[in-house]
């Protein structure tokens, strides 16, 4: 879902409310314009080229327009000083979100894909994930935003509007989930080849949920149980993953790529892209460029034995 | 005397073909004017617009970077006062040389026009030379940082019109000489002066955010 | 002096012999005299030489309409990639690059220029001239336009076609995030289209104030000459921000300047703010021209003037100014302070009001005129629907909040094409039917134009409309595929339906030009009953354009009753004689010798070309670029001894 009629958070509702508003005046006031305009052209006599132009004013025709023209100004003006009225309250009402005891999180848009830290609190560390965040639903969050490369927008508009991550420059958004669910977002400046295919989703939890989703976030990549996982994390190790991903419990601590620490426990892969699970994992580690052109993770050429490995201790990682 | 002038009186007249008709008849208009009454004023005013409207946001260029900037010069002294200073007291004296030669032109002088427009010449010669020295004592390359690059550009910008100035100045002074001439040639010598008149004065506020606006 | 031909051959002051000279009653021979003085010369030499205002303008006319057709194909095949979720048809490469030589087509290439050469060809029969001012310079901004719009294209037929989007924002358009010339062809063809933009500004500027028939003061000058002269003092204020700001990348990429460099003192955000300062006020370029067809179109359908002259021309003037102010609406999704965005919704609410009022007098012009319903006044009423929904929505991203969601999403995309195709390109073929006579001496086919006419709106609506939904629902732009089951397959079907529609309309478009100037009906010089004095000439208009300059007595020269003087005489028949009149009330000032024919300003134009393509690979082109640029523009300037000779020997001073 990923629809700004659908508010599931108090911002978007905000929002949503000054639209119909806006919506009801604008219809109205289209709606006038068209029926003058339909109206003037069924009540006024035929001509061809060779009718005589008038040229002479017709007294009171002419005061008759002139005051309409006045009157359709001071209605125009009116209405349009009351929709800066309802603007600038929403706007404010926006800016003022209390935002006692929020939850942090710094986000960065990387060409094609989104970084989230999570700053410690409650005696915990932070942490970092990607392309998947966890709200608690009812609990302000603040998110800060960091553009690593070009400029990328955050957007989730079942929860808020958009803000750009604009790089050289701090900016930050605050909004607040009322209604647990899954809530699509996708970066909305484009920022290059696979801007289409930049999305994320910012999943509301609630707390207790919420609670749990983070303690496990915290704690490091499991040691793998079987023969077959542990071979996987060799292959892992062994190849150049770890030059641009970290697996937090592993020597792996590369930051040009996701955090893949707790990757099993995300819904997509690719920022969005596909639906995580063995197959598509398998495809998009064989060969990234065919699936979504451009990207900078490179093809593999792993041994089948060795690809289905890595791909079964990728799964352990929950 | 007004550089412009009155507008000639035209009288209309019976047609000869029919006289219950009037024309207005043209023919004894002349056939060039000075100052806004020609269109070659209303195309260096037009590019005077556009210039200016160019300078004016490279100005804030400056400015809206500079607002942005932890330190002002970035990483470098800011630039040398001397040549700058003296390139302004040349340009400024120009002017003088420059309505000199405008005011013949308005008179249809060809003498005085020929002998003020190679004074000017010359002047073009001493400050884009000195112009050179200016753009070696800046302080900043244009790729150190965003304040040398912004320096650069104002800098640049006015010298592409002190190079424009010099040629057309050029062009018209060896026409003054040489021919081929014909009288409507004084109008474009005035409004020759009149694009100089605006390279110098908008050299003015360029010159006090090159080389002032740092020390402060 | 003959007893008939009365003052067509005069005495010339200092005793040359009789010289032909224009009149109403002129001779035969000094009206073919006259014709011959202003044609083109012959053969393709003297077609590149051709400096007549109506054949420059119509070259210029029909090469924006060929980038149009042009800039309509690749979103042709833009929308049908997007028909269906996950389509693979294009990849996104191509995609990013059709999407940004679509924009970059239809504005810089197409919607503004257009309306510079349906002026630089109206302007000079509407107000009483023989020809536009410059007209050498004139013909050089048409062919450094005509090679800015070739390197564009040039360039996708390479694939080195820019891929950033129209407004090329950095750092993705930067020297890091796009290698190859891509951005810089685009940044040099920004060049290329503003500086052809700026002179046509100054030409029809000039025009405007200087060349009007004696008697036709400012208050009686045509409201389409004031849209024309309102919208090019826009022009010069508007395009040096983007001539710097592309310059300032350019420089960037080519030669290490730190202009948008974050990490050496650069800003991101200076980009956007050049950009939009020139891209606001762009978008008015092109929309207040056409709300001057709207004002010559609906008098002569309504057989009445248009109601409230003084409030259309202050409306105009209001609009202008109100440009200049609204541009960080583009940026609200920026971390600019909150009250700052406020202050610039007020203001992009506010410009609202004066184009209301415009809407407000047409109507009333229409509610009590007499309407003749043909395809003209059809395209002008389209506009009232499809620009006024296309304001509402103008309203709605005027707010921060509501734009916060529908910014960068297909909602905008729905905006932008109903306010410039409702408030330009919907007038704008209003204005090709019913100027077509008078360029092309042929009546277009009424019923071609009302099967183009509805094809044309209900496939706009069926296109663009389900686009609102679309962005509302999550769809951002500038995506080269969607993914299923967000519910965006069925709306983007139908756009994609609807734009093939539109793509037959256009067809028929061209097949109604084609028809008609092959086999069509003859037009009179005035078949709508029209006003102003474009209608007064045949159709085509001679050379000359006038046999004799008229003097004008009111706003509708056409439709009022004669006054005396009707007209001038006095001007050569054998030279290219202008007359210029004073500012503000057109009173005869002076006779001014217009230029020749000259292959000049084309040799200037390939010169400057040269120059600004090598400058993108190398900055020393600059340099040894400009010589040729200067020996050329020399040559233009320098006069021909045989003219200098005529010149002195007709010479009177002031």
């Amino acid at each position: 879902m990923q629809s700004a009629l659908s508010p599931a958070g108090i911002q978007a509702s905000r929002v949503l409310d000054l639209w119909h508003v806006t919506l009801t005046v604008c219809c109205i006031v289209f709606a006038g314009v068209l029926l003058a305009c339909m109206i003037a052209l069924l009540r006024a006599p035929r001509s061809n080229p060779a009718t005589p132009a008038d040229l002479g004013n017709n007294e009171r025709l002419e005061r008759g327009i002139n005051r309409s023209v006045i009157a359709g100004t001071v209605i125009s003006a009116l209405l349009l000083v009351g929709l800066l009225v309802a603007d600038v309250i929403t706007d404010r009402a926006l800016s003022r979100l209390p935002v006692d005891n929020a939850l942090h999180i710094e986000v960065t848009g990387f060409q094609w894909w989104w970084q989230a830290r999570y700053a410690p609190e409650n005696g915990g560390d932070g942490f970092a994930v990607a392309n998947e965040l966890h709200v608690p639903v009812g609990r302000p969050v603040v998110v800060s935003l960091v553009a690593a490369d070009v400029i990328h927008t955050f957007w989730v508009p079942n929860l808020h509007g958009k803000k750009d991550m604009i790089p050289g420059q701090q900016s930050s958004i605050a909004f607040r989930a009322d209604r647990a669910g899954v809530y699509r977002g996708q970066c909305a400046e484009f920022c290059g080849y696979e801007h289409a295919l930049m999305a994320f989703s910012v999943v509301a939890d609630t707390p207790s949920q919420y609670a749990a989703w983070a303690a496990r976030q915290r704690q490091a990549a499991a040691a793998p149980a079987d023969n077959i996982a542990m071979h996987g994390r060799d292959v892992f190790l062994n190849a150049d993953c770890a030059r641009c991903h970290t697996v937090r419990g592993t020597p792996a601590n590369g930051t040009l790529g996701p955090d893949l620490t707790h990757l099993a426990s995300r819904q997509t892969i690719a920022a969005g892209t596909f639906v995580n699970n063995a197959h598509n994992l398998s495809a998009w580690i064989s060969n990234p460029p065919a699936l979504k052109p451009g990207v900078m993770m490179p093809a593999t050429r792993f041994a089948p034995g060795d690809l289905q490995a890595l791909v079964v201790w990728l799964g352990t990682l929950k | 005397m007004s550089t412009t002038g009155d507008l000639p009186k035209v009288q209309a007249r019976p047609d000869e073909a029919d006289a219950s008709e009037l024309l207005l008849d043209v023919r004894a208009l002349p056939t060039f004017a000075f100052g806004h009454r020609s269109m070659m004023w209303w195309s260096t005013a037009g590019l005077m617009l556009i210039e200016g409207t160019v300078f004016g946001i490279a100005v804030m260029m400056y400015f809206y970077l500079r607002t942005h900037a932890p330190a002002w010069p970035m990483a470098a002294a800011a630039p040398e006062l001397r040549w700058g200073t003296l390139n302004t007291l040349v340009l400024l004296l120009s002017m003088l040389p420059n309505q000199l030669a405008k005011r013949a032109a308005e008179r249809c002088e060809r003498g005085p026009a020929r002998l003020w427009m190679t004074v000017c010449l010359l002047a073009t010669v001493v400050f884009l030379v000195l112009r050179g020295l200016e753009f070696a004592t800046l302080n900043v390359s244009w790729y150190t940082n965003a304040y040398g690059s912004v320096v650069w550009l104002l800098l640049g910008l006015h010298t592409t019109h002190l190079i424009t100035d010099a040629i057309d100045t050029g062009v018209l002074t060896v026409m003054l000489f040489t021919g081929p001439f014909e009288s409507k040639r004084f109008v474009d010598v005035s409004e020759n002066a009149l694009y100089w008149y605006f390279v110098v004065l908008s050299w003015l506020p360029l010159y006090g955010v090159i080389y002032w606006a740092p020390r402060f | 002096m003959s007893e008939h031909a009365s003052s067509s051959h005069l005495n010339a002051p200092g005793g040359h012999g009789p010289r032909p000279v224009d009149g109403p009653h002129a001779s035969d021979a000094a009206r073919a005299k006259l014709a011959a003085t202003w044609s083109d010369p012959p053969g393709f030499i003297g077609a590149l030489s051709a400096i007549n205002h109506k054949t420059i303008a119509r070259r210029f006319i029909v090469t924006t309409f060929v980038f149009f057709v042009l800039g309509g194909l690749l979103a042709l095949v833009m929308r049908t990639q997007l028909a269906r979720p996950e389509l693979r048809l294009i990849g996104p490469n191509l995609y990013n690059e059709l999407f940004t030589t679509h924009g970059t087509t239809m504005m810089f290439l197409f919607a503004v220029p257009v309306m510079q050469a349906v002026a630089a060809y109206l302007v000079p029969l509407m107000v009483g001239a023989r020809s536009i001012a410059f007209p050498r310079m004139n013909a050089y901004a048409y062919w450094i336009f005509l090679f800015g719009g070739l390197l564009l294209f040039a360039s996708l037929a390479v694939n080195s076609a820019p891929a950033a989007g129209w407004f090329s924002y950095v750092p993705l358009s930067g020297p890091d995030y796009s290698p190859g010339k891509g951005s810089d062809i685009w940044a040099q063809m920004i060049t290329f289209t503003e500086l052809s933009g700026l002179l046509e500004a100054i030409v029809l500027i000039t025009t405007i104030f200087k060349m009007r028939a004696p008697g036709m003061s400012l208050n009686r000058m045509p409201l389409f000459v004031w849209a024309t002269l309102v919208t090019q003092f826009m022009v010069i204020f508007a395009m040096p921000s983007v001539m710097l700001c592309s310059t300032a990348l350019i420089l960037d990429r080519l030669v290490g300047t730190h202009f948008y460099n974050p990490a050496k003192g650069g800003d991101v955000l200076l980009w956007q703010h050049l950009f939009w300062f020139f891209g606001h006020p762009e978008v008015y370029l092109i929309f207040i021209p056409p709300l001057g067809f709207i004002s010559s179109i609906i008098p002569t359908f309504a057989r009445r003037p248009v109601f409230g002259y003084p409030a259309m021309v202050l409306a105009l003037i209001a609009t202008a100014f109100l440009a200049f102010g609204l541009w960080v609406h583009h940026m609200f999704a920026t971390n600019l302070p909150e009250l700052g965005k406020s202050f610039f919704t007020a203001a992009s609410l506010m410009i609202a009001i004066p184009s209301a009022i415009q809407i407000f007098c047409w109507i009333g012009t229409l509610w009590t005129g007499r309407l003749n319903l043909r395809t003209p006044l059809l395209f002008v009423l389209a506009f009232f629907f499809i620009l006024v929904m296309g304001g509402m929505t103008g309203i709605m991203v005027a707010s921060v909040p509501l734009d916060l969601q529908v910014h960068d999403t297909y909602f905008v995309v729905a905006h932008l094409h109903y306010v410039l195709l409702g408030g330009a390109v919907f007038p704008l073929f209003g204005a090709f039917f019913y100027w077509f006579p008078k360029f092309a001496g042929r009546m277009l086919s009424e019923r071609l134009g009302r099967w183009q006419f509805w094809l044309f709106f209900v496939g706009f609506n069926v296109t663009f409309f389900p686009m609102h939904l679309l962005g509302l629902h999550g769809m951002p732009r500038r995506v080269w595929t969607y993914p299923r089951g967000l519910g965006w397959e069925n709306m983007n079907f139908a756009a994609t339906i609807g734009a093939w529609t539109i793509a037959l309309s256009v067809l028929l478009f061209i097949i109604n030009v084609v028809v008609t100037l092959w086999r069509g009906e003859a037009a009179p010089a005035d078949p709508w009953g029209a006003g102003t004095l474009e209608w007064s000439v045949a159709s085509p208009p001679p050379p000359h354009n006038f046999d004799a300059i008229p003097v004008v007595h009111g706003r509708d020269p056409m439709w009022e009753p004669s006054a005396q003087p009707r007209f001038v005489s006095g001007l050569a028949a054998d030279a290219r004689e202008v007359l210029v009149t004073s500012v503000l009330d057109a009173k005869p000032d002076h006779r001014s010798w217009f230029p020749s024919p000259s292959i000049w300003p084309f040799i200037s134009a390939v010169a400057t070309t040269v120059l600004f393509i090598a400058s993108i690979y190398t900055p020393w082109a600059v340099v040894w670029g400009s010589v040729p640029v200067a020996v050329a523009m020399i040559g233009w300037f320098w006069p021909k001894r045989s003219s200098n000779a005529f010149a002195v020997a007709r010479e009177q001073r002031p």
